[in-house]
C-alpha cells in the first residue's frame, strides 16, 4: 500500500525557493506565471492496514513541521 | 560544574563549543554521542552545536531532534538545566519543540558568513547578564536557513515576555522582527543562530561571544 504526502508551505509564509522559481521562469520568457510556490512530496510504501492517523502522526512528528508547513495525505 | 556538547553526524562546532566551554569553565566538557539515550551525571550545561546534522535532510534540524539523545536533553531542560543551541543547534531546538518557531531559508537564498552586528535585547538571562543593555556586539554567522519565522501572536509574547535574546543590527537573513535568539519560558534555554564561539578568543578578533559563556558558567556555578 502507498501514500503520497504533499507538504507545502503554509500561505503566507515567505517561499524564497518559490520567488526565485518564478524569477527563473520570467528569464526564459514565460510571462504569464502569477506566483510560484515550492514544497515536496514524500512517497511511503507502507504495510497493508496502516491507518490514516498512524499517517497524519507521521506527518505531525516528523514529516512537516507544522509551524510553517501544511501536509496533505494522498493514499495511492 | 560539568558541561557537555552533543555530537550528531554532521556537527562541525562541536570542537569550538567544547573549547569555549572549557575556557569559561576550566573544565573539558563531555562530547555526547547522538545515539547515547542519557547524559553523564551532574552535567548543568548542554550545547548542542552547529553543522548540518544528517546532511539538513528532509529540514534543518529535523532528523536530529529525533534522535536518543535529544529525549535525555528535553528531560534535562525539564529540569532546569541550562541548554544553548547555536545555528544548526537553534534549529535542532525549535525542531524538538524546546523553542518556539522555526527557521527557514534565507530570504535572499544565499547562504550567509560573515560578521553580522547583534543587539542584546535581554540583558536579565543566564546567558546574557554579562551584557550591557542595548549593547551593539559583532558576532559572525555562518547559516543558509536562519530567517526566524513565528506566528504574529507567538512573536508578540516572545516580546512581551522578554524572551528576544538577540537581535540583528542590519539585515541578514529576513528573520521576523530580526530576531536572532530566543529564550523558552523558563530562561533556561536560549537559541541563536550567529556562533559566539567563534569570537570569543583574543586570536578571533574579538571577544563579543565570551560574555556568554562567562555568564553561564557564572550562573550554573
Amino acid at each position: 500500500m502507498k501514500a503520497r504526502v504533499t507538504i507545502t508551505l503554509k500561505n503566507g509564509v515567505l517561499d524564497p525557493q518559490g520567488k526565485a522559481i518564478h524569477h527563473a521562469l520570467e528569464g526564459l520568457g514565460f510571462s504569464g506565471v502569477n506566483d510560484v510556490r515550492a514544497g515536496k512530496m514524500i512517497e511511503l510504501d507502507l504495510a497493508d492496514g496502516t491507518s490514516d492517523a498512524e499517517i497524519e502522526d507521521m506527518c505531525r512528528k516528523l514529516l512537516a513541521n507544522t509551524v510553517i508547513e501544511n501536509f496533505r495525505i494522498e493514499r495511492a | 560544574m560539568q558541561t557537555a556538547v552533543i555530537v550528531f553526524p554532521g556537527s562541525n562546532c562541536d570542537r569550538d563549543l567544547a573549547v569555549a566551554f572549557e575556557q569559561a569553565t576550566g573544565k573539558k566538557p563531555h562530547m555526547v554521542w547522538h545515539q547515547e539515550t542519557s547524559l553523564p551525571a551532574g552535567v548543568d550545561i548542554i550545547g548542542v552545536p552547529g553543522g548540518f546534522s544528517y546532511g539538513d535532510y528532509l529540514r534543518s534540524g529535523a532528523m536530529a531532534a529525533q534522535s536518543p539523545v535529544m529525549r535525555a536533553v528535553s528531560d534535562a531542560a525539564a529540569q532546569g538545566r541550562y541548554v544553548f543551541g547555536v545555528c544548526n543547534g537553534f534549529q535542532v531546538l525549535t525542531e524538538t519543540g524546546l523553542l518556539p518557531g522555526a527557521l527557514m531559508r534565507n530570504a535572499g537564498i544565499s547562504f550567509v558568513c560573515r560578521d553580522v552586528r547583534l543587539k542584546v535585547a535581554n540583558t536579565q538571562s543566564a546567558f546574557t547578564s554579562l551584557y550591557d543593555a542595548n549593547e551593539e556586539i559583532l558576532i559572525p554567522v555562518a547559516h543558509h536557513d536562519g530567517n526566524y519565522f513565528a506566528d504574529a501572536e507567538t512573536l508578540d509574547r516572545l516580546e512581551g515576555e522578554g524572551r528576544v535574546a538577540f537581535r540583528y543590527a542590519e539585515a541578514v537573513n529576513g528573520s521576523a522582527r530580526d530576531i536572532a535568539g530566543v529564550l523558552n519560558e523558563a530562561g533556561n534555554v536560549l537559541g541563536m543562530m550567529p556562533h559566539p564561539e567563534r569570537r570569543s578568543e583574543a586570536a578571533h578578533g574579538g571577544l563579543d561571544g565570551k560574555k556568554l559563556f562567562d555568564a553561564l558558567a557564572s550562573t550554573a556555578r
